[in-house]
């Protein structure tokens, strides 16, 4: 069963699952985008899917190893270069608890 | 370089004739590079086709394929050529941003497969080309920094998401181009831009190295002149990687051996699903036009039929973005890219906020569909059922290519529209791909070819489909095309009396 509507308190779950942080107006703009895609998603009810196997990917290929070998790192530099925030050594993230 | 009208003239030639030029010693890769540089120079301001131009990366390029060849040594049949790169693939040291602010001032860290594999064969890389943010969308106004203009009239959009690609192709800024094709981003913008564009069989190209937005239907491939030129850079790019477990242990055929320029006895179906309602009739004349040239070479052409086609988009905006909400769950404000300056309360928070400020709003829709399908109480009902249908579609496409060899179709339903003119009707934006969609959720080849102009003088694009890992077939079919017309010869009023 395909559900054909959804409120705005789900867009409000869904965007909090995604960590993804909205205004009153964006949560508002995203509900009419929902309600619109939803119907094009609900063509599929009519499609008769009994016994069809789902398609996760085009190539049946499963299992895929290789050799379990010992290669160079990327360099530790060029990696905290990216970083927001960095020490030379580590990358640095706010602080989240209060202290003691 | 100064001279213009000089440097106009040599552009305008395919990359193969260029590569010619090169290994013959009558013009060296510096300069071919330079020629490319001052083009890039002169029309980026205008077509805005470029994110990052990389002229150091790319003269060193070309000064080491003009040394190799000044020791003796063989060149490639694309040495020297430069190359254009879309900004989701990776170039050791070059900003790539994937048009998104999420990422703005990120420098890769290594090179993808593809990016190193065009190293490797001595072509140099001018620059990091626009599109729509994380490649979602159909006219790369999606892009976090500008729009990208279509060079054939600069008021129209060039496509998306390989839209920078495409446009720079197009204005000969370089004479090839890389991009990504989920549910059509390398075959749409070709067709808008009036170029060559190939999306090879899901696994014929290593995806390492590329941000990844649907895993499933994630394709690299080529934007070219012609296809002699899309059947040279394929054959570059192709191949199994031990870095991309997806990427498929299929050997890699001689693609420019296969383009003999003899279509007969080949069984064309054109698509009768594809040739209908929504489809503009100039666009489909067009097409129908195409059909006639290959049956005078000796082709037969029949009606083939996709009939579970009408739900491809449904099935493609629940994969896409449910592949999406997974793969942009990476981008947390942690270990690279923006992080929020607001004071959060909680590690959420600040996710949250990072990923509101860094994303925009197309690819916030396509994280929401997708985290939605996926969520507890919709799974079933949205994702599990979009697969089985995918295997539907799928089954169609294999029965169409069993009675056919190629399938026939537009590439798009309408020409490039207006700057502005779908931007705010997402939906109606998503029925731009309605023709390019099937290849990827089937994992199959297609190729876009130039057939020909609206009477508004805006290109119009031709799509041959093909078997898996039957690329050489799709291309041969487009080549023996092309050496009948010429409409992929003819270039952009843009390029002044020069071109």
């Amino acid at each position: 069963m395909i559900p054909v509507s959804v409120t705005r308190d789900d867009v409000a779950h869904v965007a909090r699952l995604a960590r993804l942080a909205m205004s009153e107006q964006e949560l508002d703009q995203m509900h009419g985008y929902f309600e619109a895609i939803l119907e094009h998603f609900a063509k599929l009810a009519a499609v008769d899917t009994e016994g069809v196997e789902p398609t996760s990917h085009p190539l049946a290929r499963a299992n895929v190893t290789r050799e379990d070998c010992v290669t160079e790192p990327m360099d530790r530099t060029k990696l905290l270069a990216n970083a927001p925030l960095a020490d030379g050594e580590c990358f640095l993230v706010p602080q989240i608890m209060e202290d003691e | 370089m100064n001279d213009m009208a000089d440097d106009i003239g040599l552009l305008n030639r395919p990359a193969h004739e260029l590569a010619a030029l090169i290994r013959s010693g009558e013009i060296s890769a510096v300069a071919v590079t330079e020629a490319s540089l001052a083009r890039i120079e002169a029309l980026n301001p205008t077509v805005k086709a470029f994110l990052t131009v990389t002229p150091d990366l790319a003269l060193e390029a070309a000064k080491a394929t003009d040394d190799a060849l000044a020791r003796g040594e063989e060149l490639g049949p694309l040495a020297g050529v430069p190359i254009a790169i879309k900004d989701n693939l990776c170039v050791d040291g070059v900003l790539c941003t994937c048009a998104s602010k999420i990422l703005d001032g990120y420098r890769a860290v290594y090179d993808a497969t593809v990016v190193e594999r065009v190293k490797a064969v001595g072509m140099p890389i001018v620059g990091k080309t626009n599109l729509d943010e994380f490649a979602m969308g159909s006219s790369t106004e999606n892009s976090a920094f500008f729009v990208t203009h279509n060079p054939w009239d600069l008021s129209k959009v060039p496509g998306g998401s390989s839209g920078g690609s495409a446009a720079a192709v197009a204005a000969r800024m370089a004479p090839l181009a890389l991009g990504s094709d989920t549910g059509g981003s390398i075959r749409q913008p070709a067709s808008f831009c009036g170029i060559t564009g190939l999306k090879t069989t899901y696994g014929r190209v290593s995806r390492y190295g590329l941000v990844g937005y649907g895993s499933s239907l994630d394709q690299v491939g080529a934007l070219a002149a012609d296809c002699v030129d899309a059947a040279l850079l394929t054959a570059v790019i192709a191949g199994q990687d031990p870095r991309d477990t997806t990427s498929a242990d299929v050997p890699v055929p001689d693609y420019v051996g296969e383009l003999t320029g003899d279509v007969t006895g080949l069984r064309v179906g054109i698509v009768r699903e594809l040739m209908g309602e929504g489809i503009d009739p100039e666009v489909r004349e067009s097409v129908l036009t195409v059909a006639r040239a290959l049956e005078g070479m000796g082709a037969s052409t029949g009606e083939a039929s996709i009939p579970h086609i009408d739900y491809a988009l449904p099935v493609y905006y629940l994969i896409g973005p449910a592949e999406a909400s997974s793969n942009l769950a990476r981008f947390d404000g942690m270990r690279y890219g923006h992080r929020t300056k607001e004071r959060a309360a909680d590690h959420i928070e600040m996710y949250s906020r990072t990923r509101a400020e860094g994303f925009g709003p197309e690819v916030k829709r396509r994280i929401m569909t997708g985290t939605y399908a996926l969520s507890a109480g919709y799974y079933d009902a949205y994702y599990l059922k979009a697969q089985k249908v995918r295997t539907l579609l799928r089954l169609d496409v294999e029965a169409a290519l069993g009675q056919f060899d190629v399938l026939l179709s537009p590439t798009t339903p309408l020409t490039a529209f207006g700057i502005g003119e779908l931007v705010n009707d997402p939906i109606a934006m998503y029925m731009a791909d309605i023709c390019t969609f099937a290849a990827n959720l089937a994992g199959v080849p297609g190729l876009s070819v130039p057939c020909g102009f609206t009477k508004a003088g805006l290109p119009i694009g031709a799509q041959f489909t093909g078997r898996a890992f039957e690329e050489g077939t799709i291309l041969r079919v487009g080549d023996a095309y092309q050496r009948a017309t010429s409409h992929h010869t003819s270039l952009p009023g843009l390029l002044g009396a020069g071109g």
